[in-house]
């Protein structure tokens, strides 16, 4: 596994990487002294790869995110996305994004909130209609186009907010927490649909959780965050390959990661207990 | 209002609308039978307390005469909208009141709409840049926390000048500038309050898209609004409508619903029931401007499907 | 992200800056500008103002005893008809669409029909003009807030086997309170509005509103500005102790 890691890096120039940080960090000015929420971040992410960041609240990894969309801007470091700086990158629409709560505007229908990334990029009404039409089908919701979000349940509002990400075929997609808000089985249902979506679209993706199964179960790699001051304290291969079915969950392999993330995971707090 | 998904039955809706109409007729017919009764029961020079013995007007009456000058019947009041307005062949006193009530109502239209403008302005301004609503919000609140309106006879004689200085200045703009000063504030507050709304989501989601201000305006912060502004906008039509009648009579205009009133009520010893058709006229006012301001609610309810939802 | 410390002096000195500004452009234009004879500078306003202090206090108290009366007979009756409406559903039936319509019309036109009713020489018409301004806000507000407490509070208290009497007391009348406050502080500016505009429409020949006009229409505008300043004042008066009082009422409350 690890050959694997040392080969993507060696391989991976600036362009072929989708995320490419090197000691990040972010602080935010407050009353009582800044507050670091994030210290030499270094991470690759590359081209079609899944990568999951988890951690306890606080670690960061919400915020890592953010500095990736360009939502916030690191104060320290350096941040490209595919080569360019997040700014250039966001501007250039080169990710889609997704959050916890779906997000989808009440008064839109969910073909219209599908559509709204396109529109706002000034494609074509035609091309638009048929783009929207795709991405209904690939996230299962084609019978339901005319409907409002409100008449949606939580699990199928979801998969609009991923549809509307996908919509103009970025290389990327950030996902914070997309499912956090689901119940178990809507959750493993999605997980499945989304590494179907993933392969079938080629993109990268960074996904943001609290939850170790689902980090194992979806992901390549799996970055183990720790809060005070946030940062990465342990990287973990899953080496599940590319078929992610419910069998999977079953294997011993899966098993064994899952134990493995959550033994790195357990160890933070300590650490930290210790160092104080 | 309730928590019922936008899709359920709107029958159930209308029901509950009817409903409230009949409960509100039967107020209304209780709200006049009770004084009906008081005024069978009630003395006819009314309550006073701490009169002085053989001193005229002394004292403080604590509840009205009841005879017939002071409180006329409710059919009197009825009766007297068909009779003409000021005897002989004058029209009828219900048609004077509606076209007193058409006149004060466009002015109050007009400052409605110079204030919806204007309080649109302020909000769209505060809400782009928090240095403007740090300098404006609060005189904007202090604007309205004081009797400000006191200034209305003030405005007039400035427009009548502004009108001698060779610029047209007629007195119904007054009105109506005085008007639009009481309807813009809830506009202005509600505007801003309202394209604040959008959750902290949706603008990260706009920014994530690269959207400039315009579209972010326009697809996001606009729309999401809706919920707060019908609400701004209705009680800035009742505001204007009190506007424009309270500066009608400030300022003496005449032709008006406001000045008919003051002017009725002034022979209201010889003509009791008259002083009550502009009444009833003010009342309909009010009703029909916060009515037409929801009839717009009914062109934009799909932007008010949050409502029920958040 | 800007530092904390200067947007929060930024916050203060940016309506202090608006409002110099604003004093000064208004002196400037009277001082070189076109400006109406009925527009006087702000010195002539202010010192016209210390000048006849003793008479605008005099019209002071009058329109701010009846806006007092106003908003302390209105709030009683909306507490009481709120309590009514909460517990029996005909009552709110019939009042709702009533309050309803009563926010939107203009109640100050009632005033003449009044100063019929109770002769021309009382200041009744403008109290209970006051009174009907004050009870909409109140009366909205501590309805919505009788019917606002939380589903766990009830089921906590139910399951503790609490009387009715014991629920009111405990959690009903807690729960509204802040409401009430809040209502108290809306109905005291429109208590104020009401009671000087009422002035305009009749009545005996005193308060702050027929001071203004009387003196707006003979020509002392920097009396009858001096007079506006001194609604002015009664409208910041009502509101300060009113928003101090809901300050310290809703202290502890959520949100």
């Amino acid at each position: 596994m690890t050959t694997d890691t040392t080969l993507a890096g060696t391989a991976s120039t600036g362009a072929a990487l989708a995320v490419s940080a090197s000691g990040v960090g972010k602080v935010f000015p407050a009353k009582a002294g800044d507050v670091t929420a994030l210290t030499g971040v270094d991470l690759e992410v590359r081209a079609g790869e899944f990568v999951s960041l988890i951690g306890p609240s606080g670690c960061g990894k919400s915020t890592l995110l953010r500095l990736i969309a360009d939502l916030d801007e690191a104060t320290a470091g350096t941040l490209t996305i595919f080569g360019k700086p997040a700014r250039r990158a966001r501007i250039d629409q080169d990710y889609g994004i997704a959050f916890q709560q779906a997000g989808l505007l009440p008064w839109r229908t969910v073909a219209d909130n599908i559509a709204l990334p396109l529109e706002l990029h000034k494609v074509p009404k035609p091309d638009r209609a048929r783009r929207v039409a795709e991405l209904a089908e690939l996230v299962g919701l084609s019978d339901f186009v005319d409907r409002y979000p409100d008449q949606l349940s939580g699990g199928m509002q979801q998969r609009v907010a991923i549809a509307r990400a996908l919509a103009a075929s970025p290389k990327l997609l950030l996902m914070d927490e997309p499912f956090g808000a689901l119940d178990e089985m809507t959750r493993e249902y999605l997980q499945g649909e989304l590494t179907r979506i993933a392969a079938e679209t080629g993109a990268a993706v960074v996904f943001v959780t609290h939850s170790i199964p689902e980090a194992v179960f979806l992901s390549d790699r799996v970055v183990v965050m720790s809060p005070r001051p946030g940062r990465i304290t342990e990287v973990i291969e899953t080496g599940l390959g590319p078929v992610r079915d419910e069998a999977l969950r079953e294997t011993p392999a899966y098993f064994a990661k899952v134990t493995e993330v959550r033994e790195a995971l357990h160890g933070a707090p300590t650490q930290r207990a210790n160092e104080r | 209002m309730s928590s019922d998904p936008g899709s359920l039955p709107r029958r159930r809706t209308r029901g509950r609308g009817w409903a409230a109409v009949g409960w509100g007729v039967a107020g209304v017919l209780l709200v006049a039978i009770l004084w009906e009764v008081y005024k069978f029961l009630g003395p006819s020079e009314g309550v006073v307390i701490g009169a002085v013995e053989g001193e005229a007007g002394s004292g403080v009456l604590i509840l009205p005469r009841t005879h017939d000058r002071a409180m006329p019947h409710v059919w009197s009041m009825l009766i007297r909208l068909g009779e003409p307005t000021s005897g002989g062949a004058t029209p009828p006193l219900v048609v004077s009141v509606a076209q007193a009530a058409v006149m004060t109502l466009g002015m109050a239209a007009l400052g409605w709409l110079i204030g919806v403008a204007v309080g649109m302005l302020l909000g769209l301004a505060m809400q782009r840049w928090k240095l403007v609503e740090w300098g404006l919000l609060p005189w904007i609140v202090v604007s309205q926390i004081v009797p400000l309106i006191a200034f209305a006879p003030v405005v007039n004689v400035i427009g009548n000048q502004i009108d001698r200085s060779g610029i047209p200045w007629p007195q119904w703009l007054s009105v109506a500038v005085i008007a639009s000063y009481l309807a813009f504030f809830p506009v202005a507050v509600g505007a801003l309050r309202g394209l604040e709304a959008p959750d902290r989501i949706h603008v990260d989601l706009m920014r994530s898209y690269a959207a400039g201000y315009w579209s972010t305006l326009v697809r996001l912060r606009l729309p999401a609004s809706v919920p707060h502004l019908l609400p701004a906008l209705r009680l800035a039509a009742a505001n204007a409508v009190l506007g424009a009648v309270v500066a009608e009579v400030s300022i003496g205009m005449r032709g008006g619903i406001g000045r008919m009133l003051i002017q009725f009520a002034g022979q209201a010893s010889s003509d009791p029931a008259a002083p009550w058709g502009p009444m009833f006229g003010s009342i309909a006012l009010g009703l029909i401007a916060a009515g037409s301001v929801a009839l717009i609610g009914f062109g934009l309810t799909k932007y008010r499907r949050g409502e029920a939802a958040a | 992200m800007r530092g904390a410390v200067p947007t929060g002096w930024l916050r203060i000195a940016a309506p202090i800056v608006v409002g110099v500004l604003g004093a000064f452009a208004w002196a400037l234009y009277v001082e070189f500008g076109d400006a109406p004879r009925a527009l006087p500078g702000p010195a002539d306003v202010a010192s016209e103002f210390v000048l006849r202090w003793g008479i605008i206090w005099d019209e002071m108290l009058i329109t701010a005893t009846n806006a007092a009366i106003g908003l302390a007979v209105g709030t009683v009756l909306a507490v009481i008809l709120a309590g009514l409406s909460a517990t029996w559903r005909p009552i709110d039936g019939m009042l709702a669409p009533l309050v309803a319509a009563l926010a939107v019309i203009p109640i100050v036109a009632i005033t003449p029909i009044l100063n019929t009713m109770f002769g021309a020489s009382s200041q009744f018409g403008r109290q209970a003009v006051a009174t009907i301004a004050a009870f909409i806000p109140v009366f909205v507000n501590v309805l919505r807030g009788l019917r606002q407490t939380r589903p766990v509070h009830r089921d906590l208290l139910r399951a503790s086997a609490a009387t009715g009497g014991q629920t009111f007391r405990k959690l009903t009348l807690p729960t509204a309170v802040p409401y009430l406050m809040t209502g108290v502080r809306v109905a005291a500016s429109l208590a104020v509005i009401s009671a000087l505009v009422a002035e305009y429409f009749g009545g005996p020949a005193d308060g702050v509103g027929t001071s203004i006009a009387t003196f707006a229409k003979s020509g002392r505008a920097s009396l009858a500005w001096a007079y506006v300043g001194g609604g002015i004042l009664i409208g910041l008066a009502f509101f300060l102790v009113t928003a101090l009082i809901e300050r310290i009422v809703t202290r502890h409350a959520p949100d």
